[in-house]
């Protein structure tokens, strides 16, 4: 698997999309940086970016390129391969390769600017959060008959995790504003990857004053040892669960 | 101008009551008593027996525990060599009830701690024309405790507290039902409130450094006419509370990093007319609450990376917000209700996205301060789970487009396009 | 060698293979021939593991192919279309193979004369479709497989590099070999072809000998018998469809 993965990981790292990428990355970022003055609000704005970016390349760009390594997957399952091991190996050289671009394109720049302790759970923030995103990608790819079909699911997701989802949430808060819903909404957060990105990122921010005493409550609950393994748990799910369908998906299907 | 018209009169009063000690320390017949452990005389309290009024009681370096010490006379209370007066946890240290008294250059620590009892290190009670100066105040319960009184001078103390909660803690420095008070150069850090004042009129807190207090860095009320300048405030517990008083002047004081559930730059509550001017407020979770409040100019002041830089509530009226500078707070301006009876004037709000096209340093279209955002979060406070997601990045747009939820006549017509100078 | 029982496969109402019996031995070169949407690639696909049938067996040697993907060290295969991952190089992709496959004897006759060393470090989004098929010939031939499934194999190659390809395939032949290939370019197999396998709307036709095709049909060429054998199977109309 890993030799496979290897080259697989070679080959995308030279593609245009994914330098085109880093360097985005790494130019938004250099600027954020000597734009803001002060670090933290630069770290502020590059979650933003993180938050619209990561799950949006991450997604189309895994998305597009199962579809074009179709032949390739054909080929390398007419050897003696079997469909996880090349499912497996071109999920983890996809994410690797995002993760990379992300390592140099966002965690240079970190590096030179603002090298705490904050900025690093952005930068691991961000490469759980495009982990998660290629998952869900391989997850719609596999299940999907074509190209645009595959593309048109993941844009969909996209816009549901980002902008649709948080507009329950919204709802169900003022729906059931007279009930106690910290909980709830701690719950909710965790269902949206790209809500638990930002939540937690904000609460390390210390956003949580701004809460008041449910603030409090929550960064206590974030900050605490059981609290950073809740969010591990649950991002983790998030990378397992879509990946172990598509392969299972993978599995049974007819190429 | 008032301030300075204010401030000609303290200078007066200083003047006048410096001369009228040192004229009775210099009468003929003034004389000068030493205490120490190489003097002959080693105790204060039988220091204080020997002299009489317009004499000097000087302390010589050393370590003194002898309870609770009282001054009723005119006399000038000095230390020399660092002198240390130790209430050994039990007493309160000094006890001052009369008039033209000097305390200064003593370090008093460990005044007894009660909960029923007002303990302090230095107490003043119906006395006038007091100056406490240059002296170090530790791990007292109260530091200065100062009640019905005039003409109190309070320069230059180190007070230095070790408060863990707002039960078990007494106030920095604590007025009550004085008048014609100076605050000038203190550090206050450790007490439950840094500065208190409580029927305080015609006073002046100027300089004064209060940080790390359990409750407010400063907390009045009921006090009025008084003059506030080049304070800094920081990281008290829940900033600076100013309630129930008129005619109050805050000038040039900072008010930095008051960062907490429920942590102020300065709480206003029934406060009127009186004008907040050239200050600064940094990194506050609220950096100006007002509520209740009337006849008030709020201007030139510079509202940084404060979590909202001003909540103004619906039950103020007559509140004129001009030349500030509105610098990435993460909500500009938050109101609970749509009508609001304040008005908003060339101030520069960073987030300010409109265009000069006239060339006349405004621009062209107004600014609505309050977002929609805010307001959502103003009526459901969980929503703030939502800070910074794509949806609210979206629906601020789609409301400055077409505003319908947040108050129409909050509005800057005039918003600058450069920072003002302040 | 290779046995196909009662091959059945449907996708949703197209019935792509409808029960499929079929033999093929060591020496054999069998054309897969049929229209269109006959069914020869999904029979290829299945042999190959890459399409899963809904009822029937394939043996190898004995053994159910079902089982596990060992048995593809058996097989080289040439795709009818080939596209590799665009930024690796063309030696990098026979490294990758090479590493999969874990073999220790390599048969590179196709690569000498294809002369692939030549463009060993050319990127592969920077070949021709003409020279991408030259690559995976050479691939399927590569490990010395005991069975060749080729899939169109002479569609995009140069009449040189066509012919080439044919003179290994039949060394192959004479090797005792297993080949099994479709193609549309009906003369292009004649010299080699030993077996004939017709398919139509997912059922065989004729599975023989194309000794046997030729008496059959009358027609001593390869091209004529078949399509002799066309016209006569054209009473029963089919859809045009995969």
């Amino acid at each position: 698997m890993w030799k496979l993965s290897k080259y697989i990981f070679y080959d995308i790292v030279r593609n245009k999309v994914i330098i085109a990428y880093t360097l985005f990355l790494f130019i938004v970022s250099l600027l954020l940086f000597n734009l803001e003055e002060n670090s933290a609000k630069a770290i502020l704005s590059l979650l933003n970016i993180q938050l619209v970016t990561i799950p949006l390349i991450s997604m189309i760009f895994a998305t597009i390129h199962y579809y074009n390594s179709y032949e390739f997957i054909e080929m390398l399952l007419s050897q003696p391969l079997s469909r996880s091991r090349v499912l497996w190996s071109e999920f983890l050289s996809t994410a690797a390769s995002l993760i990379l671009a992300l390592i140099i394109g966002m965690g240079i720049p970190i590096l030179l600017y603002s090298s705490n302790a904050d900025s690093f759970a952005l930068l691991l923030t961000g490469i759980g959060l495009t982990t998660v995103c290629t998952s869900i990608a391989f997850f719609a790819s596999v299940h999907s008959r074509d190209k645009a079909r595959g593309i048109g699911i993941v844009l969909l997701l996209w816009f549901y995790f980002a902008l649709i989802y948080d507009g329950f949430v919204l709802m169900i808060l003022f729906n059931f504003g007279d009930y106690p819903l910290e909980k709830i909404t701690l719950l909710l957060t965790a269902l949206n990857p790209i809500d638990l990105a930002r939540v937690s990122i904000m609460l390390k921010m210390d956003v949580s004053a701004l809460m008041g005493y449910t603030g409090a409550l929550y960064k206590e609950f974030f900050g605490s040892f059981s609290g950073i393994l809740y969010t591990g748990g649950i991002m983790i799910m998030w990378i397992i669960i879509p990946i172990y369908f598509a392969v299972r998906g993978f599995n049974r299907k007819d190429m | 101008m008032l301030f300075i018209s204010r401030l000609s009169k303290f200078l007066q009063i200083a003047w006048f009551s410096y001369i009228a000690l040192w004229s009775a320390g210099a009468s003929a017949n003034a004389s000068t008593v030493y205490v120490g452990p190489n003097h002959a005389i080693r105790s204060i309290r039988e220091g204080l027996q020997k002299i009489k009024a317009g004499d000097s009681l000087i302390i010589d370096g050393g370590h003194y525990k002898e309870g609770n010490l009282i001054i009723q006379q005119a006399i000038v209370f000095m230390g020399i060599n660092q002198p240390v007066i130790d209430g050994n946890l039990e007493f309160e240290i000094l006890t001052i009830s009369g008039k033209n008294i000097v305390v200064s250059g003593i370090t008093f620590m460990n005044s007894g701690k009660s909960a029923t009892r007002d303990y302090a290190s230095i107490k003043c009670i119906d006395s006038e024309n007091i100056r406490i100066e240059n002296n170090k105040i530790l791990n007292s319960y109260f530091g200065i405790h100062v009640s019905n009184s005039s003409q109190i001078h309070i320069k230059t103390n180190w007070i230095s507290g070790q408060a863990e909660s707002e039960q078990t803690s007494g106030n920095g420095i604590h007025l009550w039902k004085c008048n014609h008070a100076l605050i000038e150069n203190n550090h206050i850090n450790g007490h439950r409130d840094g500065i208190y004042f409580e029927f305080v009129t015609e006073s002046s807190i100027l300089n004064n450094y209060s940080t790390e207090n359990v409750r407010y860095g400063l907390h009045f009320m009921f006090s009025h006419k008084d003059y506030y300048a080049r304070n800094t405030f920081i990281k008290n517990g829940a900033g600076v509370a100013v309630m129930y008083s008129r005619e109050v002047t805050m000038e040039s004081n900072h008010f930095e990093n008051n960062w907490g559930a429920a942590s102020y730059g300065i709480l206003l509550k029934d406060i009127s007319d009186s004008w907040i001017f050239s200050n600064t407020f940094d990194q506050n979770t609220i950096g100006i609450y007002i509520e209740g409040s009337s006849r008030m100019v709020v201007e030139k002041n510079l509202f940084k990376e404060n979590g909202w830089a001003l909540k103004v509530q619906a039950s103020c009226n007559d509140i004129q917000f001009q030349y500030n500078n509105f610098l990435a707070n993460t909500f500009d301006v938050a109101t609970n209700g749509t009508n609001v009876l304040s008005r908003f004037n060339q101030n520069y709000w960073d987030k300010y996205d409109g265009y000069d096209r006239t060339k006349d340093g405004f621009g062209d279209i107004p600014y609505h301060p309050v977002s929609m955002y805010s307001m959502i979060v103003e009526e459901n406070p969980n929503a703030l789970i939502l800070l910074r997601s794509i949806l609210i990045a979206t629906l601020d747009k789609a409301e400055k487009a077409i505003p319908s939820l947040t108050p129409e006549n909050l509005v800057d017509f005039q918003p600058k396009i450069f920072p003002n100078k302040l | 060698m290779i046995q196909i029982i009662g091959l059945e496969k449907r996708f949703k109402k197209l019935v792509a293979l409808n029960g499929i019996q079929a033999e093929f031995s060591k020496g054999q070169v069998i054309s897969l021939i049929g229209p269109n949407g006959s069914g020869k690639t999904t029979l290829i696909k299945c042999i190959l593991g890459l399409v899963h049938p809904d009822h029937g067996l394939i043996k190898l040697n004995g053994q159910s192919i079902f089982k596990d993907e060992t048995y593809r060290t058996k097989i080289g295969y040439m795709p009818q279309i080939g596209r590799y991952p665009d930024q690796m190089k063309v030696g990098q992709l026979f490294q990758l193979l090479k590493s999969i496959r874990n073999a220790s004897r390599f048969d590179e006759e196709l690569v000498e004369q294809y002369q692939l060393k030549q463009i060993w470090e050319k990127p592969m989004n920077s070949l021709s479709g003409g020279t991408r098929q030259k690559v995976s010939a050479a691939l399927a031939f590569l490990f010395d497989p005991e069975i060749l499934i080729l899939d169109e194999p002479t569609a995009g190659l140069d009449p040189l590099a066509s012919e080439l390809l044919k003179e290994k395939m039949q060394r192959e032949k004479l090797k005792d070999k297993l080949i099994l290939i479709t193609s549309h370019i009906l003369s292009d197999l004649d010299e080699l072809t030993t077996h004939v396998l017709y398919l139509q709307e997912g059922q065989i036709q004729f599975n023989g000998n194309l000794e046997d095709l030729k008496i059959q049909t009358g027609e001593e060429k390869f091209g004529k018998a078949i399509a002799r054998f066309m016209e006569t199977k054209k009473a029963s109309p089919y859809v045009e469809t995969i």
